[in-house]
């Protein structure tokens, strides 16, 4: 992590202070941000209302009544001169996604919108395979479905969970949003803008491109499966997921499953080391996904 | 007790003071956009500050009281009338089971608030009794208001009386044109020069699309941002950045064109560049803004900021002290 620059802390108004860890997205940008909110969240500070990791920044909101913005400052620069290297690690779950990819609600949606879309002719995962230089969709759902993905930052809408493949920057994924956004998106459908992966948790507005759907519910108030008994948002920042390709019958399936109340995902619990990772992503990323499958 | 919904109005929510503590998962504050209108409504029928009541916007609803009760209307200048009879705004009346509420246009401000003996006594999820649109969850039924909902009321207070009533000074004021104190800060770097220039001499308007999530404006400048080579992961446009969490009150400026204020339904993070913050003190400022209105931004600093945040607590307690009989 020495490979990072010193934070940028700015106020926002009276009531928060945003820190941007780097200005690019990165594996190690984020794990700082995730090892200072995580401190701070250990200490407890009076009048710390909210504490936001997100990809590679975060967002405290304080009460300035309780604890003055120059002191709030001071308490976040101290953190960051106090968390580790690389060597940090951690303790965090991984998590398989079904998805379908190449749905038919997904790419309904895509037609009605492609006066929107940079190349009208052809469908957004049609496009993403092109743009990534990968010879066919199957090769691109290939290299977006084998190694996992880190749940960087949770937010936009309740649950929407924002994630970055675990691999070498040559490697990740990118693609450009959608030249207008859209004003419809199928609930739970699989998107992507920029380098970052999404869960459409609500159905709504966006702007990523549409590869898939999921039959997994991530977001219910109702919490009515096992895995949102807790809390009716499932992700957090720090989980890490592997999509699975389903059929369209293993989808029906699990979407009876979910109906009924029985649904469940494959969770397990991982400690991540950055250290290792950066070694050899490759050997790290087979070792995590032996825990999941264990 | 309860009220029925005769007419919904355009767009009436249940709210209270919000749900803090999990903006990190993308839920958001909700609670009334004006607080200290919220605060006084409450206060003037013998409630907690922090009860829940009805937020009408621009278009209030029509209700008929199924017992008997005290309410207060409180927020935007609009005609109040109880079975046909006009009666004051800022102020304490009893109701009778049978009467209705009714209500004439906003002649100024955007939101009325209907505080009721007892408090709007829907389930609290996450804390708080407030809507939350987005997340179709809180208030009654995660929604807005619609014709035939009946909304249960809590028992009332034993302070809960008609003929209460704010002095001038402490009614909410909604001025047509105002100005906005703003932090610069955040993003602020990234805007050229003549930008900064502009965001600051223009007279901006609220555009249509003005809600709870964020207040757009228009008819001031383009605001540029400065070129340069984007970061890995932050989008094509110079206004985009690597996505991150937004303040509230934060000011984004979607490729350069209508800055967008974020409220208290805020959408909690996205990829485009924040200018500054409005302050604290003036975010209920806003909830009282119909489209149309002007505003100018001014900017303030962190001294400046904190003293107008000591004053909004002053105007409070004073609210407390002088209804607390």
């Amino acid at each position: 992590m020495s490979a990072l620059p010193s934070a940028r802390y700015t106020f926002g108004g009276d009531e928060h202070i945003f820190v941007e860890i780097a200005e690019e997205m990165s594996l190690p940008a984020f794990f700082k941000g995730m090892a200072i909110t995580g401190e701070l969240q250990r200490r407890r500070v009076p009048g710390v209302t909210e504490v936001c990791p997100a990809n590679a920044s975060y967002l405290v909101r304080f009460d300035p009544d309780v604890i003055a913005p120059d002191q709030m400052m001071g308490v976040l620069r101290g953190i960051e001169g106090g968390v580790g290297g690389a060597g940090l690690e951690l303790q965090t779950r991984i998590v398989e996604i079904p998805v379908l990819y190449n749905d038919p609600w997904t790419h309904e949606t895509l037609m009605r919108f492609r006066d929107r879309h940079q190349d009208p002719n052809s469908t957004d995962l049609e496009y993403a395979a092109r743009v990534n230089g990968h010879p066919s969709v199957d090769a691109f759902v290939q290299a977006h479905s084998s190694a996992p993905w880190f749940v960087s930052m949770v937010g936009f809408v309740a649950g929407l969970p924002f994630l970055f493949q675990m691999v070498e920057r040559p490697k990740q994924i990118e693609v450009p949003k959608y030249l207008r956004p859209r004003t419809d998106t199928p609930k739970l459908t699989i998107g992507h803008g920029g380098c970052f992966s999404c869960i459409y948790s609500v159905r709504g507005a966006g702007g990523y491109q549409m590869f898939g759907i999921t039959p997994a519910p991530i977001f219910d108030p109702e919490q009515k499966l096992p895995y949102l008994k807790d809390m009716m948002v499932f992700f957090r920042p720090g989980d890490i997921v592997k999509w699975k390709p389903v059929t369209r019958e293993e989808y029906d399936r699990d979407v009876a499953a979910v109906e009924a109340g029985t649904f469940d995902l494959r969770i397990r619990p991982v400690s991540f080391s950055l250290q290792q990772f950066l070694d050899d992503p490759a050997a790290y990323n087979a070792t995590l996904l032996k825990q999941l499958y264990h | 007790m309860n009220i029925e919904v005769i007419k919904p109005g355009l767009a009436t929510t249940v709210q209270d003071l919000g749900r803090p503590g999990y903006y990190h998962l993308g839920i958001p504050l909700s609670g009334a956009l004006d607080q200290y209108a919220l605060r006084l409504g409450n206060l003037l029928v013998g409630n907690d500050e922090g009860a829940a009541a009805l937020e009408c916007t621009l278009m209030a609803p029509e209700l008929l009281f199924r017992g008997n009760t005290v309410f207060a209307v409180t927020g935007a200048q609009l005609d109040i009338k109880l079975n046909g009879t006009l009666v004051n705004s800022h102020a304490s009346h009893a109701a009778r089971a049978g009467d209705r509420l009714s209500f004439g246009f906003m002649k100024s401000g955007a939101r009325a608030y209907v505080a009721v003996a007892g408090g709007i006594d829907v389930p609290i999820v996450l804390g708080s009794r407030s809507t939350y649109g987005l997340g179709a969850f809180g208030g009654f039924q995660g929604r807005k208001l619609s014709a035939g909902d009946l909304l249960p009321v809590g028992k009332a207070g034993s302070k809960a009386r008609e003929g209460r009533a704010a002095s001038a000074e402490l009614r909410v004021a909604s001025p047509k044109e105002l100005e906005l104190r703003v932090l610069p800060g955040l993003y602020y770097h990234r805007l050229e020069a003549s930008a900064v220039e502009s965001f600051f001499s223009d007279t901006w308007a609220v555009a249509p699309d003005a809600d709870r999530i964020g207040y757009r404006y228009k008819n001031g400048r383009p605001l540029k941002f400065i070129d340069r080579k984007q970061p890995f992961g932050a989008g094509s446009d110079p206004s985009n950045i690597v996505d991150a969490g937004y303040p509230y009150g934060s000011i984004q400026v979607p490729s350069g064109t209508e800055p967008i204020i974020l409220h208290r339904d805020a959408v909690s993070g996205g990829g485009y560049a924040m200018i500054g913050t409005v302050i604290s003190a003036d975010m209920d400022r806003i909830a009282q803004m119909q489209p149309g209105n002007k505003a100018r931004f001014v900017a303030v600093d962190m001294t400046a900021a904190l003293a107008a945040r000591a004053q909004y607590r002053a105007r409070i307690n004073k609210l407390r002290t002088e209804l607390s009989g």
